[in-house]
This record gives C-alpha cells, sequence and structure tokens, in this order.
C-alpha cells in the first residue's frame, strides 16, 4: 500500500512540474503553430531571474515567505522583457514561412540565449534554496516529503485552471480561440492577429519562465538548465496533442506516474518508460490525445 | 647639434623597433590546443575552472614565473599560444574540431575532454593523424585497456580508482555494511563506476548486498522520485558518482527529506561542489574527488604555489579539474623540454614529444604522476578521500578524516585491466592503509 501510495506521489509531483513548463510550449504552438525550441532558455531565465530577484529580496531583509512573490515576479519580469523582443524582433518575419524553418529560427535562438545567460549570470551556479524549505515536510511510512512539492501541485492546478478559464470563460480567450480555428477568418472579421499572437507567446514565455523561478529553489542554477527539460516537455505535448491545454495535463500526468512507475520498479527502464508511452500513444493517435483531427486547407 | 642628437635618437628607436620585431618573429611559438566544457552542463563544474587553470598556468609559464623545475619561459623558450576549444556538442563534433585543430590552426598538440565518449571518439582521430593528444580528465578505463595508442596519452588516473579508493576507505573507517543502495548517472561515466564500486564491495564486504540501483539520465535535474525510491529501501551505504549540476540538485532536494541521516552516503567524485553548495552539503558524507585534489591535496611547495595562483586569480580555491588540467600541461611541459633538448634544442615533432613522455613521471600539486600503464601512456596517481564538516568560522566545508591511498593500492598493475584486477582481488596492491 505504502508503495502504492509513493508512486502515485511522486508521480502526482513530477507531473505537476511539467505541466508548468509544458503548458507554455503547447498554448505558443496551438496559437502561433510554433515549435519553441527557445522555450526550455525561458525557463532558464525564470529560474536565474528568480535567482536574482530571491538575493535581492534577501538583501532588502524581506521575510522568506516574500521569496514567492520575487518569483512570480521573476517569471512576469522574464515575459516583459523577453516577449516583445522575441515575438516582435524575430518571430514575426517568419510567419507563413515553412514550420520547419520555425524550429530552426528558435533552435537558433535557443543556442543565443544560452551564451546570453553566461554573459549576464555567469558560469558559477546560483542557489535560492531558501524557499524549498517553506512548507516543511510531510511524513508518511519510511518516506519524508517536502511541502514544497506538494505547493507546486496547488500551482499546477492554478495554473491550468487560469489557463483553462482564460480561454473559455473571458472575451479575449475566446478572441484566442478563433484566431487558433483560422487566424485568416478571425483576421477578416476584425480580429488584431498580431496582437493575439503577442499576447499568446508573452503568456507561453511567462509559464515557462514560471516554471524555472519555481524549480530553481530545487536545483543549482547554472549554463545548461534548459537542455533536458525541454525533451520531456515535447514529449508531454507530444503525447497529449500539440496546442491542447487538457492534452499537455493528461500528458504531464501519464509520463509522471509512467516515470514514476519506472523508478520504483524498474529503474534500468525510467528514460525508455516516458518514450514507449509515447509511442503507444502515438501508434494509436498520431495526432496525440486530444488533438481534433483537422481538414487539410488547401 | 640639438637636431643631430635627435635624429640620431630616432634612428635608434627605429633601430630598437626593428631589431625587437625581428627577434619576436624569430621567437617559436608552441600552439597548444585546448578543448573543453565552456557551455553546457559541464562547463560549470569541469570546462570553465580547468580553462582558468590553464589561463593562469600558462601565463606564468610564458612569463617563467613557475617554481623549478618549470621555470624555463613558455616551453623551452617557445611561447605558449593557447587555442581554447568548447567540448560541448557531443562526440561527432568534437572528432570535426579535432582535425579543425590539426589541419587548420595548426597546433603543436591538443590537451582536452571531460567526457569519457569525447575521449573514446577523438583518440582514434589522433592516432589516425599521428598527432600528439593529452586527454587530461574523462575517466573511463577503456581507452587504454582496450586500445594501443602510440599518440594518444591520459595524465590523470583512470576512474577505477575512485571507487577501489572508496570502498577501501568504508573498510578501514570500520565502517559495518550489510546493504548498499547507488545512484549513478545512465551512461559510460555512472556506469562504470557502478561496476567499479559493486566488484569492490564484493572483494572488501563480501557478505554486503546491493539494493536500489537507480540509473537516472545524465542532466536529469528532478530526483524526487529516485530519492522515494532509496528511503523505501534505506541501506547501510548510498553510493553515487554524480557530479556537477546533478550532485547539486540531489544534494538540495534529498537533505531536506532526511536521506543523509538514514544512510551514509558516498559520492566518488563530489569535491568541486563544495565551495558552491557550502552549508547546505551535509556534514558526514564521504566523498573522493579523483585525486588527492583540493582540500585533500598534499602539502608541497609547488601545490603552495598552484593554490595561491589560482586563487588569487578568481577568488575560489582549485578543485579536481584545474588539478588535472595543471598536472596535465606541468607533464607536457617537461616532455617537451626533454625532446626539445634530445632534438639539438629545435622544436620537436609530435612523435619526440610523445617519446619523451612515455613512461615519465613528475610532481604535481596533488603529488607524483607516473606515466605507469597503457605502454605508458595512462598515468596513476596517489588519491584520497574525506568526510565533509561544515566549518561555522571559516564559512565553508572542511574536509575530516581524510585517508590517502597511493597509487599502487588503487590503480591496477601495467597489463591488468581494471575490471579483472577488482575480480582477482587487487592482486599485487601495495601500500594500503
Amino acid at each position: 500500500m505504502n508503495a502504492v501510495v509513493t508512486i502515485l506521489v511522486d508521480g502526482l509531483t513530477y507531473a505537476s512540474w511539467l505541466f508548468i513548463v509544458a503548458v507554455g510550449l503547447t498554448l505558443v504552438f496551438g496559437v502561433l503553430k510554433i515549435l519553441n525550441i527557445a522555450h526550455g532558455s525561458f525557463y532558464a531565465l525564470g529560474a536565474y531571474a528568480a535567482a536574482s530577484f530571491v538575493a535581492w529580496g534577501a538583501t532588502l531583509k524581506w521575510a522568506p515567505a516574500w521569496s514567492l512573490v520575487a518569483m512570480l515576479l521573476a517569471a512576469v519580469a522574464v515575459a516583459v522583457a523577453m516577449a516583445p523582443l522575441t515575438e516582435r524582433g524575430l518571430l514575426r518575419f517568419f510567419y507563413g514561412r515553412d514550420e520547419v524553418l520555425l524550429v530552426l529560427v528558435t533552435y537558433a535562438l535557443f543556442l543565443i540565449l544560452e551564451d546570453v545567460t553566461k554573459l549576464v549570470w555567469g558560469a558559477n551556479p546560483y542557489y535560492v534554496s531558501e524557499p524549498y524549505g517553506l512548507f516543511g515536510s510531510l511524513h508518511l511510512g519510511v518516506q519524508t516529503w517536502v511541502g514544497y512539492d506538494f505547493a507546486l501541485v496547488a500551482l499546477a492546478l492554478v495554473v491550468g485552471g487560469a489557463v483553462w478559464w482564460g480561454l473559455n470563460r473571458t472575451r479575449a480567450g475566446k478572441i484566442t480561440l478563433a484566431v487558433i480555428h483560422s487566424a485568416e477568418v478571425a483576421s477578416s472579421m476584425g480580429v488584431n492577429v498580431s496582437r493575439v499572437y503577442i499576447g499568446a507567446f508573452s503568456i507561453g514565455i511567462f509559464l515557462a519562465a514560471l516554471g524555472g523561478a519555481f524549480t530553481a529553489p530545487m536545483i543549482s542554477v547554472q549554463p545548461g538548465v534548459s537542455v533536458g527539460v525541454i525533451v520531456v516537455s515535447f514529449a508531454v505535448v507530444i503525447i497529449g496533442g500539440l496546442g491542447s491545454i487538457e492534452g499537455a495535463a493528461i500528458g504531464a500526468l501519464i509520463v509522471g506516474l509512467a516515470r514514476s512507475l519506472a523508478v520504483h520498479i524498474a529503474p534500468v527502464a525510467e528514460l525508455f518508460s516516458i518514450y514507449i508511452v509515447m509511442a503507444v500513444v502515438l501508434m494509436f493517435r498520431p495526432e496525440g490525445l486530444f488533438q481534433r483531427i483537422q481538414a487539410r486547407r488547401i | 647639434m640639438l637636431t643631430i642628437r635627435f635624429w640620431r635618437a630616432v634612428a635608434l628607436a627605429f633601430a630598437s623597433v626593428a631589431f625587437c620585431t625581428a627577434a619576436a618573429q624569430a621567437q617559436e611559438t608552441f600552439k597548444l590546443g585546448i578543448v573543453s566544457f565552456l557551455s553546457g552542463q559541464a562547463a560549470e563544474s569541469f570546462g570553465i575552472p580547468a580553462v582558468n587553470g590553464a589561463k593562469v598556468v600558462i601565463e606564468a609559464f610564458n612569463k617563467g614565473a613557475a617554481p623549478a623545475p618549470y621555470n624555463k619561459p613558455g616551453f623551452g623558450g617557445m611561447k605558449i599560444e593557447p587555442v581554447y576549444v568548447d567540448e560541448n556538442g557531443g562526440a561527432t563534433k568534437q572528432v570535426q574540431e579535432l582535425r579543425n585543430l590539426y589541419d587548420r590552426e595548426k597546433v603543436d598538440a591538443v590537451v582536452g575532454y571531460v567526457g569519457s565518449g569525447d575521449c573514446l571518439a577523438v583518440a582514434p582521430v589522433a592516432e589516425e593523424m599521428k598527432r600528439f593528444l593529452i586527454l587530461y580528465d574523462c575517466g573511463t578505463p577503456r581507452i587504454f585497456e582496450d586500445n594501443k595508442l602510440q599518440y594518444v596519452f591520459r595524465t590523470a588516473s583512470h576512474a577505477a580508482m575512485d571507487n577501489v579508493a572508496l570502498a577501501r576507505y568504508l573498510k578501514a573507517k570500520n565502517v559495518k555494511i550489510e546493504t548498499f543502495n547507488m545512484i549513478n548517472q545512465d551512461y559510460a561515466w555512472g556506469q562504470d563506476s557502478k561496476k567499479d564500486f559493486t566488484l569492490s564491495m564484493e572483494k572488501l564486504y563480501p557478505g554486503a548486498k546491493p539494493g536500489e540501483d537507480q540509473l537516472p539520465k545524465f542532466g536529469a535535474g528532478q530526483y524526487g522520485t529516485e530519492i522515494s525510491a532509496l528511503m523505501a529501501k534505506p541501506a547501510d551505504v548510498t553510493h553515487s558518482s554524480l557530479w556537477g549540476g546533478d550532485l547539486q540538485a540531489f544534494v538540495l532536494q534529498a537533505a531536506p527529506r532526511g536521506l543523509f541521516q538514514r544512510t551514509q552516503v558516498v559520492f566518488s567524485a563530489a569535491d568541486h561542489v563544495l565551495p558552491g553548495l557550502g552549508e547546505k552539503m551535509p556534514n558526514g558524507v564521504i566523498l573522493g574527488a579523483r585525486g588527492a585534489y583540493g582540500l585533500m591535496s598534499p602539502k608541497s611547495a609547488l601545490n603552495d604555489w598552484w593554490w595561491d595562483l589560482y586563487s588569487k586569480a578568481y577568488n575560489t580555491y582549485p578543485v579536481q579539474a584545474p588539478y588535472r588540467m595543471v598536472q596535465s600541461l606541468l607533464g607536457l611541459k617537461l616532455a617537451v623540454e626533454k625532446a626539445m633538448a634530445a632534438n639539438g634544442g629545435k622544436k620537436p615533432t609530435g612523435e619526440q614529444i610523445a617519446a619523451a613522455l612515455a613512461n615519465s613521471e613528475w610532481e604535481s600539486p596533488a603529488g607524483r604522476i607516473r606515466m605507469a600503464l597503457g605502454d605508458g601512456h595512462q598515468a596513476v596517481q596517489d588519491t584520497a578521500i574525506g568526510k565533509t564538516r561544515y566549518d561555522a568560522a571559516k564559512k565553508m566545508v572542511v574536509l575530516d578524516d581524510i585517508q590517502r591511498f597511493p597509487a599502487d593500492c588503487v590503480n591496477p598493475p601495467p597489463n591488468m585491466k581494471s575490471e579483472d584486477w577488482i575480480r582477482a582481488g587487487f592482486p599485487g596492491a601495495k601500500g594500503c592503509p
């Protein structure tokens, strides 16, 4: 019984972290049709910015709980600084071009941002582990979990709920859904598509940076943190269906549980478990679990 | 009169400039390719500290400011001209980069490579091109145990030493072990480390049983599930060869969950995270540095010089990666100068440098380096293991209970593969405490 609970808890906490990172990736693809390789770089920027903001808060003698606010502000700062620069300054020149070209452009951006982070923050690691202890610990049998991991579950629920509500229950969200369905038709109906693009891209970057910011207390922030996260995020959005918010949630849960099961039962198959799940899903649902089959426009 | 003196001065100045230019043109340079991680996940822990070490040492060499017998300027009077290359990007890229270094940059020698996969890929290329190459860091024993190489050298011990020394340390300190868990990265380094530690434990603790065997991917970053698995089946000892950002993340996530209180954690290559982690590193962790490096380095005039040189330049003390870089450059310097002397004072060829370095010995800040294995192409060296304690007064982690192991105790003898040596019960091991 304890083993089952452990597998479920580990799977759920890992899935929550994955969802926070992956939901921005799938949102950007859904609206802009860009498979954004640089998503991992914005995750890293969020982590670095959180490290700087929390350290800055400490010098101002902020109470430790305020570090959570500092991390949130760090994610906002990354989105405000980077989204207009990236979307207006670079990506818009490639809209309508081959999707492969856009992947290459974002890959180039990923490489540039790797060096930019090194230029700004250097190669030394940054530690912001103080927030990790804010929520205490939970003891269950032989296991002790850190409360922060459960706070991430709550954050994932808030993020998922907010994105769903924003898309389905607000005017701006409905306009965004119209652009997702057809940017051309939406434009002909008077929708300012460019504004929707920059809005969606900003939210995508904010979510990537939010994932990085709230991961920072669990890791040492240093060059290379952007690499691992992007690969597993792709697996999640491909399982769920590119562009689907619900798909990202279910995809993250499937990957989290599959990985947890493998680590506890057959550790050697940990990495394999994620991709075998992806392969099985793609065998039966090549477009992912939640993406509707679309008619090809000629 | 004043005019004549003025024109004489001008003429003298021009003559001096012309002479200096001619002298500078006449001074031969030794172009040295240095390859290490300048970006990516291994940059912070290994690549950049090693390159930083190379920069200060080459500067000291060129000024003739290193202590004897390393005090001849440059390499035998030849100015060292370094070319730095990023190791990030995978083995295929490194093969091309190495060819570029030899063919386009026209380097005289290359010192490089942290990744075991990179070392395995580039060694045959240097052999094929008949060009001189020193592998300064990578750990896999397979390079010289599975190949006979003429132009390739490794100036640091291979990874078998680290895990044999860890197991011997546990035995020497009478740590009671009935079970042991492991967590190692799922690639050559982690797999080899796991195998060497398991085999060593079989010989030194015949009754001890391996339990959890976690193999997270390199760069995983999230270890919550692995930590749960390790805690679900608690063992007397938990072994790991994690390093860099992975190791830091593991420590940060495992410490608040109490793993370090439930089991004796032993790390095979962890000294490099101590300056950064500081008080976040739990007390009582047993760790190695893949040599007698950093806080475990022996007291010597050469080590004092190196420690001061690095510390003053970078405001932190040197850890294993820069130590391994400096020991390779010291060995190369002596080999080039020996080959030069044998070549009538002229710049030696790659073959001549290789002949001079094979089977040689030299003093390094970490002790004596002997090119004793792999037909004189693979080094052995002493190592040390210690136990962490945060010193609040010094505001740094210090290492207690340091135990030194002579090279002949923890390295296989010549012509014997490390795995066979461990399986056979360490035949010929000498000087073990």
